[in-house]
């Protein structure tokens, strides 16, 4: 099978062919990247401080121990500075999650209300390349991924490990096609 | 003395951004991030060039980190919140 990627039409429109499986599992993929990145308490939950909430911030983020959340919600500062990097999470990480889930829900319904053809709208486009990239970061980091193809499993690997490696590799082709047609789309460059 | 405005413990004044240590936002590498991806969010987020994006998407690569903007400490923080809402690795830290 001829691997298709995203690509930019002559009219200006990004598009892609994806069949039914296909759509199906970025689908399965994006929900649960949905339900990952969710807040652990919405605005009206009793919890918590509405009226922070509201403002978008978190008393109650710290930094993740597992270390695919650790990639998706950084430290902003180094080591030498855990109060201002407790600070900073307090006051960003909600709307920084908040962000991640309206992306997944922007891409799940642009691969519900289409067939085989999908066209993608600008800001579609920029859903897909951050919701692309989030789970790639998550499965990348599972996997410990690293830049050395060497280092990859081959033989007696388990089955579920290959077939997680070859979706990531499906992932990234998806994404870096979708990164050049968004290129395309981008003002030539003023000198 | 009753009547001055209570002091912040941290004024920030136009002379203040000015004049002291400049902040940064500095972009770490990792295994994952595609080059293509890191050079646009360049483009489209700081507005850099084509070439100035990829010479900083490739000293993130090659040299494992890169300065890609500063300015004050809000200015960074603005920066690296929408660095990590890119899914690239940003800190910010004082300039040294």
């Amino acid at each position: 099978m001829a691997l298709r990627g995203f690509r930019l039409t002559r009219g200006g429109h990004v598009v892609i062919r994806l069949d039914g499986a296909e759509r199906e599992v970025l689908r399965d993929l994006v929900d649960q990247m949905r339900a990952l990145v969710q807040p652990a308490d919405g605005p009206d939950s009793g919890e918590s401080d509405p009226l922070a909430l509201l403002v978008g911030i978190d008393p109650a983020a710290t930094t993740p121990t597992d270390p695919a959340m650790l990639r998706l919600f950084p430290d902003a500062y180094g080591d030498d500075e855990p109060e201002a990097t407790a600070e900073f999470r307090r006051f960003t990480e909600r709307s920084l999650r908040e962000g991640k889930v309206a992306n997944a829900e922007r891409v799940v319904s642009s691969l519900e209300g289409s067939g085989d053809r999908l066209v993608l709208t600008p800001d579609d486009v920029q859903s897909w390349l951050g919701t692309l990239n989030d789970v790639r970061l998550t499965i990348g980091t599972r996997l410990g991924i690293t830049e050395d193809i060497e280092e990859r499993p081959t033989f007696g690997a388990n089955e579920a490990e290959l077939m997680a490696y070859d979706l990531y590799d499906w992932l990234s082709f998806l994404q870096e096609t979708l990164v050049r047609a968004a290129m395309g789309l981008l003002p030539p460059d003023v000198p | 003395m009753g009547i001055a405005p209570v002091e912040l413990e941290r004024p920030i004044t136009d002379s203040e951004t000015v004049l002291d240590t400049p902040w940064v936002t500095i972009v770490w590498n990792d295994p994952v991030n595609l080059m293509s991806y890191v050079t646009y969010v360049f483009l489209t987020y700081f507005g850099y060039s084509q070439e100035k994006a990829e010479k900083l998407m490739l000293d993130v690569h090659e040299r494992g980190r890169a300065v890609v903007s500063t300015g004050s400490r809000e200015e960074m923080e603005v920066d690296v919140t929408a660095m990590h809402s890119y899914g690239l690795w940003a800190t910010l830290q004082k300039d040294d």
